[in-house]
């Protein structure tokens, strides 16, 4: 049997009409639609609270408040909690977002021999800076960690992470930690509203992005008794942060780097 | 042709083994065989048609992981003018409640391991 030109055309013809007619009817099939029904669904999702917003998000905290709580360390468990943070158990692995550090060794530039014992051995609660130049965007490779352009917050994407640890280094800080092994169960309590990572993933505090989105404060700052961490928008004359920073002299971890943290202490 | 009966009957032999996977489902009835999901324990619909969703909830879900964790634009309005949270465990999996009746038996029968569940939770996992 052969084929000529003319029979061949024709039977191209045909089979692309063919193709083009069907694919879209599929697509065109919609499902009936009851909006009741829906609404039911989504109302357990839904929350009607507007998100919080800010040009630029920044942290005050209150070493003072924080010494006299003491011991209180309710900022970490209420960040950890949160935040599926795992617990290895011991300081080589350690992962965290927030924890307290000695004065000395958080401002290690404003330690002197005959600084006074209550700030020298004092608490310092130290966190992600969120710097206005972060060292950790410039230095990753995939983009995994960006400054958000709208806000401020350095932000964390663990889909994209390939766990090379050039940002562990880079942060003047501290602040990240790197999952060496699988965390899932050296987690005390899951949240499911929050993932967990995996092995070989960086991980750091992130201002809460998701819980400014749903219209709350960061876990941290509603955690505290002691009122020492304020959290607001840089940007407003009007917001607390900037009326604390106004009110007292307040210092920063490390400015010589030029890093522009924008988490400020009151000691 | 040299030995051509040995090597035509080869051939036949070669492909009666190669096919038998067919075979053996078609003697067992199973030709037709597509698995069966779970209903939604809640709600008719879904945030897109049915037949979107079997064949492309991958790519909506790599959509909303962009548009949540790069964008910050977390919430989505229907069609029908209700408003959904991009969330797999939230709202996915808030009606879709069994994920081994759900999720797990189409991707076994396909032979996919996805891997979003090495940090996304099963909301219904953890409270057992």
């Amino acid at each position: 049997m052969s084929v000529d030109r003319r029979k061949f055309l024709k039977l191209a013809g045909v089979t692309a009409l063919g193709l083009a007619g069907g694919a879209p009817a599929k697509v065109l099939a919609q499902d009936s639609v009851t909006p009741d029904t829906l609404k039911e669904v989504t109302e357990a999702t839904a929350t009607p609270k507007a998100p919080l917003v800010a040009r630029r998000w920044a942290m005050v905290i209150d070493l003072r408040k924080c010494r006299e709580a003491g011991d209180c360390n309710d900022c970490q468990k209420a960040c950890h909690l949160a935040h599926n943070v795992p617990d290895f158990g011991n300081p080589k692995d350690e992962i965290k977002w927030i924890w307290k550090e000695s004065f000395e060794h958080a401002f290690h530039e404003q330690e002197h021999e005959f600084l006074e014992d209550k700030t020298k051995h004092g608490p310092a609660v130290v966190l992600c800076n969120h710097c206005d130049n972060p060292p950790c965007v410039r230095v990753c490779p995939t983009q995994a960690t960006w400054k958000r352009e709208e806000d401020g917050i350095v932000m964390m994407d663990w889909h994209r992470c390939i766990g090379c640890r050039y940002c562990v280094l880079a942060c003047p800080y501290g602040s990240r930690s790197f999952n060496w092994r699988n965390p899932r169960e050296f987690i005390k309590e899951l949240q499911p509203d929050f993932p967990t990572r995996t092995r070989g993933v960086v991980e750091k505090c992130t201002f809460c992005d998701e819980r400014l989105a749903r219209g709350q404060m960061p876990a941290c700052v509603e955690a505290c008794k002691a009122g020492a961490l304020t959290f607001g928008d840089l940007e407003d004359p009007n917001s607390e942060v900037r009326k604390l920073l106004h009110e007292h002299f307040t210092i920063r971890r490390k400015p010589g780097l030029g890093t522009q943290p924008e988490v400020y202490y009151i000691v | 042709m040299h030995n051509g009966g040995k090597i035509i009957l080869g051939l036949v032999i070669f492909l009666i083994l190669i096919t038998f996977p067919v075979w053996y489902n078609v003697a067992n009835d199973r030709a037709g065989y597509v698995p069966e999901l779970e209903k939604a324990a809640r709600g008719d619909n879904c945030v897109r048609d049915s037949s979107y969703m079997t064949g492309f909830h991958m790519d909506l879900l790599n959509e909303w992981r962009d548009q949540v964790v790069r964008q910050n634009d977390r919430w989505e309005v229907g069609n029908d003018g209700v408003r959904y949270e991009r969330s797999l465990s939230n709202t996915c999996l808030n009606c879709h409640e069994n994920k081994d009746k759900f999720c797990d038996k189409c991707h076994d029968y396909m032979g996919v391991v996805p891997y979003c569940w090495d940090c996304h939770i099963v909301p219904k996992e953890i409270q057992q």
